[in-house]
């Protein structure tokens, strides 16, 4: 483990993180408030909003795989990153709602039930919804096990915030494409190392 | 540089959106993905010297130099709205030529029925050309039907706010067609076919179930991607002051181009 990590107390990190990991929005905010960020400020934000949503889900998704192929644990830093995930989802989907939209639940209701693009998004804030409400210490010891099973749910959110991202150019994006490509070799590691658990313990049966 | 105008007839009770804004807020594909790429990527590509062909069915087949053709038409202003498929809309000051006009000089034969429109192909000037990203086939092309092309209302643009064109607005010719969506104002044009038969047009190759022929803006036919019933106004100030209008039937040109496309179906034909 590096010796710098192990020195400073978690609790301090976590909150680190949490500061700097909100900076991006904060700072948008601020910029958009100033009409500072470009002609189409509302949108500018909503974007930036949706791609950090994006890559938190991706860090949280990748305290795993790092652990299986490098032995380093951050499991302690896993939940704040994934809060941040959800977040910033929120914070994407108030926006749609509020600022690009402006209430206008006519439309809404129209994204919602008849474009793919926004069907994804939705499922994928949907999903986020139950883990970020069972991520406290006292839900995740008192669910036990189903709280395994029930955060599992993450990987349909990966798939559809997947297909959310991807959709959302009129062509194939390249930025959006490694984003994806990125979520799916985390995914990739941890079926390997499953499946080449479940060869061992078979192995070890026989 | 400033170009010589002459006031047109067309859309004096609108505020032009800004330079900054029109100019910096561009689907120009060719340069790249994002909106800023073609005011960042456009440095380097040359829309002098330009000339433009005029083929196919026409007794006069015409090649035409760029400094020529401004020149023997003086450009008009004209503000016009403008209105992307992707539910976004500017006011914009063009100074430009009817397409009428120039298309006369080729007298197009009784047999024409459509125009083709072919768009500039460099990869070395311009570089959203080069890389397999853009899943666009180069040159860009476009259409009308010929009595949508010799509207009163269709013009191509020469230049903005009464100066010369911008590259990443599309210099040094472009289309601009003020009832359709934004994509069927083709840029940099280099040729001009009239037609028997409807020519292809890249974004309905792309994606047909997405992007017709027509294109016109109509707001009770939605894109899969995006409700076409209201607009975000671009560069109506700020984060809270950013307006959302109603998008109006062609555009709100109805008077001028409705009787184009009396009998038609507009769900089907979009």
């Amino acid at each position: 483990m590096a010796s710098s990590i192990r020195w400073t107390p978690p609790g301090v990190i976590i909150l680190t993180l949490w500061i700097a990991g909100l900076v991006p929005a904060f700072r948008s905010f601020w910029l958009g408030a100033d009409n500072e960020l470009g002609p189409d400020p509302v949108r500018s934000f909503e974007h930036l909003l949706g791609l950090w949503a994006f890559r938190f889900l991706l860090a949280s998704l990748a305290i795993t795989p790092l652990r299986l192929v490098t032995g380093y644990s951050l499991i302690r830093y896993r939940r704040t990153l994934g809060l941040l995930a959800f977040v910033y989802a929120l914070m994407h989907v108030a926006t749609y709602i509020a600022l690009d939209l402006q209430f206008d639940f006519a439309i809404l209701w129209r994204d919602l039930t008849r474009r793919p693009f926004l069907v994804f998004g939705m499922i994928a804030f949907l999903c986020l919804i139950p883990l970020a409400a069972t991520s406290s210490q006292f839900l995740i010891r008192k669910l036990g096990r189903n709280w395994r099973r029930l955060h599992r749910i993450v990987y349909v959110a990966l798939v559809a915030a997947s297909a959310h991202f991807l959709m959302a150019f009129k062509t194939w994006h390249p930025e959006a494409l490694l984003y994806v490509l990125s979520g799916s070799i985390l995914l990739i590691i941890r079926v390997g190392y499953k499946i080449r658990s479940q060869v061992r313990q078979t192995g070890a049966k026989m | 540089a400033s170009l010589a105008t002459r006031p047109g007839g067309f859309g004096k009770a609108e505020t032009p959106t800004s330079l900054a804004d029109i100019t910096h807020y561009n689907n120009f594909y060719e340069f790249g993905l994002d909106k800023s790429d073609p005011a960042r990527l456009s440095g380097s590509f040359h829309s002098r010297p330009w000339t433009l062909r005029i083929q196919g069915a026409v007794a006069k087949p015409v090649i035409i130099d760029i400094d020529q053709l401004i020149a023997t038409h003086q450009p008009e202003s004209r503000i016009y709205r403008m209105r992307c498929v992707e539910a976004w809309s500017m006011v914009i000051p063009w100074d430009g030529i009817p397409l009428a006009d120039i298309l006369r000089q080729a007298e197009p034969l009784g047999s024409a029925k459509f125009v083709a429109f072919t768009s500039v192909l460099r990869p070395d000037e311009l570089p959203g050309q080069r890389s397999g990203y853009g899943s666009i086939s180069w040159p860009y092309v476009e259409g009308l039907r010929l009595d949508e092309a010799m509207n009163p209302l269709t013009l191509l643009a020469v230049g903005l706010y009464g100066e010369t064109l911008p590259s990443q607005n599309g210099a040094p010719l472009r289309l601009v067609v003020p009832w359709k969506y934004g994509f069927k104002g083709i840029k940099s044009i280099t040729t001009m076919t009239l037609m028997e038969t409807m020519p292809p047009t890249s974004w309905n190759q792309l994606a047909p179930q997405e992007y017709g022929f027509y294109a016109n803006v109509n707001p009770d036919v939605d894109h899969p991607r995006w409700s076409q019933a209201s607009e975000r106004v671009i560069g109506s100030g700020g984060f809270f002051g950013e307006r959302r209008q109603p998008t109006r039937l062609f555009n709100g040109y109805g008077d001028q181009v409705a009787h184009l496309y009396a009998g038609m179906d507009l769900k089907t034909f979009f």
